[in-house]
């Protein structure tokens, strides 16, 4: 049974008016009617019928003239006009149809003809109302998304831009101002030593959920780097995370990597990325920065691999890292980029400084249309950039600080193995606000005497071995089999704070179940910033107000003082 | 040949549609084919009028089954719309002439209810 209408009938004619209406009236509609085409307007204005019968000819105001007033009143709702007509002369229908017709019924009526056409006219009329519908509710569904993703943007910068992505000057990248929505991630971050992390992610899927996934991996960066914590902590944290918020069929393919100007090293972890670069300057060497895992958010925390391999940089020398988007950009007749041309614009390169440019230029002129996922990332190891200030927020009054107290530590073989105390002992020594102006010091100095006790005092590894680059290689090598295989050894951490007259005094001691070394030796050679060992000392010495070895190289003692704010 | 004056077969279809108003249906065209024709006359010399009037009997006489009607009012219509307007005045007469045969032939309809 078809809807009941409202039918317009506009005719002049008395006897054709009565006919129709009841014909129409027949059929199950309610009608309405007018002896001319002014009428026909003002009927139409006034209650608004949902189709019309206009007889063309007609006196005051003619069927053409009311239906077009008609159709401009109706405007974007289907009203259908069904011409009513003897008229047989084609121009007289084109006519009809410029004048906004939608059908005709020619006289003498015929009412199954009539019953045929006002339900095709009240079909179509129901189509339209539909489309206009769903076009009105699918904007404001667009609307409503645009929404959520300009929050969801605004948000989400105030998470990943806490970091020096854009303020550092060692960092060069190129990434589509979508790069949120459509799942890649790039964060950098000073450690309190003043290494930097980097992070380069690509999240499955695009939009909102590959957004989401990249909040709380931010949050786990910035947060652990600024505590202090080392990439193998972060990313089992990340790992860890990620598996259990993120659905089976999403991950985070990323490259970690810790960029040391104190120790001239960048430290990498790479999970399911395309090979990043290390670009040695001097020798034009590169050394590729290989996948070696799965992605984060794939393996559960127990089998999850948190291995890094640790490369030697000089000064000048350039990490590049970059997204699969890079790779398989596509030129105008599908045909890839690829690893090929990359390797080529490193090879073709003459000035490292325009190295990154170069890619650019060959990336843009290669490409036939852009691609929203291309993500590239240099980063330089330039000198001048220890110490960066902590980005930690301290929100304590200062006036519970504890003054006076000791405690110590001993770290056994199973702990040393997978644990890293630092950031907890950082942590504790910020409650002390005078020690808070100098955190970098005092962490890059725990970190190096940290690291000395536990690779050349428990592991007994030589400092020598890393003279040279494969000496390097090695160097790790056997610390990683080293560390594995682990079974007894120690390494204390005695912390004593003291009030003073003026302020305070850290004394911090750490002791080794290592051999010990000569320490004489040790300190009579020369200050050669440029080798890649024996560096550490060096820094201590400078950092902390006093050091002193005891106990044949096994116990090394600093201090840090402070002086209270009035 | 009553048929081409008043076609039965049209009034079994509008008796039917019509139902209780078939009556007053009779009446309404009786009584505006009366006016139309007058304004014919009246009209006699305005080729333009006499097109629009014919225009509208032709529709209600065609709907009513008065084919004959019908088809002079057609022919009225269409001569006065030609550039050489021939004798009008000898199709309205014919027209005229027409409406007197079909008259009692509806009124007489119009009595058997």
């Amino acid at each position: 049974m078809p809807e009941t209408l409202t039918v317009l009938i506009a005719e002049d004619s008395a006897t054709d008016l009565l006919l129709l209406s009841t014909i129409v009236r027949r059929q199950g509609h309610h009608v309405l009617t007018a002896s001319n085409g002014a009428e026909a307007v003002q009927v139409f204005a006034r209650d608004r019928p949902q189709l019309v019968l206009m007889d063309a000819l007609m006196p005051v105001m003619d069927g053409f003239e009311a239906a077009r007033q008609i159709k401009q009143l109706a405007g974007e709702a289907l009203v259908p006009i069904i011409f009513l007509t003897s008229l047989r002369e084609s121009e007289a229908l084109a006519r009809c149809l410029d004048a906004g017709g939608d059908d005709f019924l020619a006289k003498p009526y015929n009412q199954v003809i009539l019953a045929a056409k006002i339900n095709a006219m009240d079909r179509l009329r129901r189509l339209q109302a539909t489309v206009l519908e769903q076009r009105d509710l699918i904007a404001r569904h667009h609307d409503y998304l645009l929404h959520e993703q300009r929050v969801a943007k605004a948000v989400f910068d105030k998470v990943a831009h806490s970091g020096c992505i854009n303020a550092a000057p060692n960092i060069r990248y190129l990434q589509s101002p979508y790069a949120l929505f459509n799942g890649d991630l790039l964060l950098a971050a000073y450690t309190p030593s003043g290494d930097m992390h980097v992070l380069l992610g690509d999240f499955t899927g695009h939009g909102l959920p590959a957004a989401v996934g990249a909040m709380p991996l931010a949050e786990v960066f910035y947060g652990m780097t600024a505590k202090g914590y080392g990439l193998a902590q972060t990313l089992r944290e990340m790992n860890a995370k990620l598996k259990r918020i993120l659905p089976v069929d999403m991950f985070c393919c990323a490259t970690l990597l810790c960029l040391s100007v104190q120790r001239r090293v960048v430290e990498v972890w790479n999970g399911g990325m395309p090979d990043g670069y290390v670009h040695e300057v001097a020798t034009g060497r590169r050394t590729p920065l290989v996948s070696r895992h799965l992605p984060l958010g794939v393996l559960a925390p127990e089998v999850f691999d948190d291995g890094t391999e640790v490369w030697p940089m000089a000064l000048g020398d350039r990490v590049f890292l970059l997204s699969d988007g890079v790779i398989d950009t596509a030129d105008a007749s599908e045909q890839l980029f690829g690893v090929e041309r990359l390797l080529e614009v490193f090879a073709a390169n003459r000035e490292p400084e325009r190295l990154f440019e170069e890619i650019e230029q060959v990336l843009a002129g290669f490409r036939g249309q852009v691609r929203d996922d291309v993500s590239l990332v240099e980063i330089s190891l330039l000198p001048g950039q220890v110490l960066h200030s902590s980005t930690m927020q301290y929100t304590d009054s200062g006036q519970s600080c504890p003054l006076d107290w000791s405690v110590s530590f001993e770290f056994r073989a199973e702990t040393l193995k997978r644990y890293n105390p630092l950031p907890y002992l950082l942590q504790l020594l910020l409650e002390i606000h005078g020690l808070r102006g100098q955190s970098g010091a005092l962490y890059s100095v725990m970190a190096e005497l940290y690291s000395n006790a536990l690779e050349h005092g428990v592991l007994g590894l030589d400092s020598q071995l890393k003279r040279d680059v494969q000496g390097f290689a090695r160097y790790y090598r056997l610390r990683s089999e080293r560390l594995d295989q682990l079974n007894s050894g120690y390494v204390r951490i005695h912390v004593d704070v003291l009030p003073t007259e003026v302020g305070g005094r850290l004394s911090l001691r750490i002791e080794d179940s290592g051999p010990g070394f000569d320490v004489e030796a040790m300190l009579a050679r020369p200050l050669d910033i440029d080798r890649l060992s024996g560096r550490g000392l060096n820094l201590v010495r400078q950092l902390s107000s006093d050091v002193r070895w005891t106990d044949g190289g096994r116990s090394v003692c600093v201090e840090f003082c402070w002086v209270a704010l009035a | 040949m009553t048929q081409i004056h008043m076609d039965p077969e049209v009034l079994v279809g509008l008796r039917e549609v019509m139902e209780g108003e078939y009556p007053l249906l009779l009446d309404t065209f009786l009584d505006d084919s009366q006016k139309r024709v007058e304004a014919l006359r009246k009209a006699r010399d305005d080729a333009k009028a006499l097109g629009r009037i014919a225009h509208s009997f032709k529709g209600s006489s065609g709907n009513l089954g008065a084919v004959r009607l019908a088809r002079l009012c057609q022919r009225l219509e269409a001569e006065s719309a030609k550039a050489q307007v021939t004798d009008l005045g000898k199709l309205v007469d014919q027209i005229d002439h027409e409406f007197a045969l079909v008259k009692p032939l509806y009124e007489s309809e119009r009595q058997r209810f």
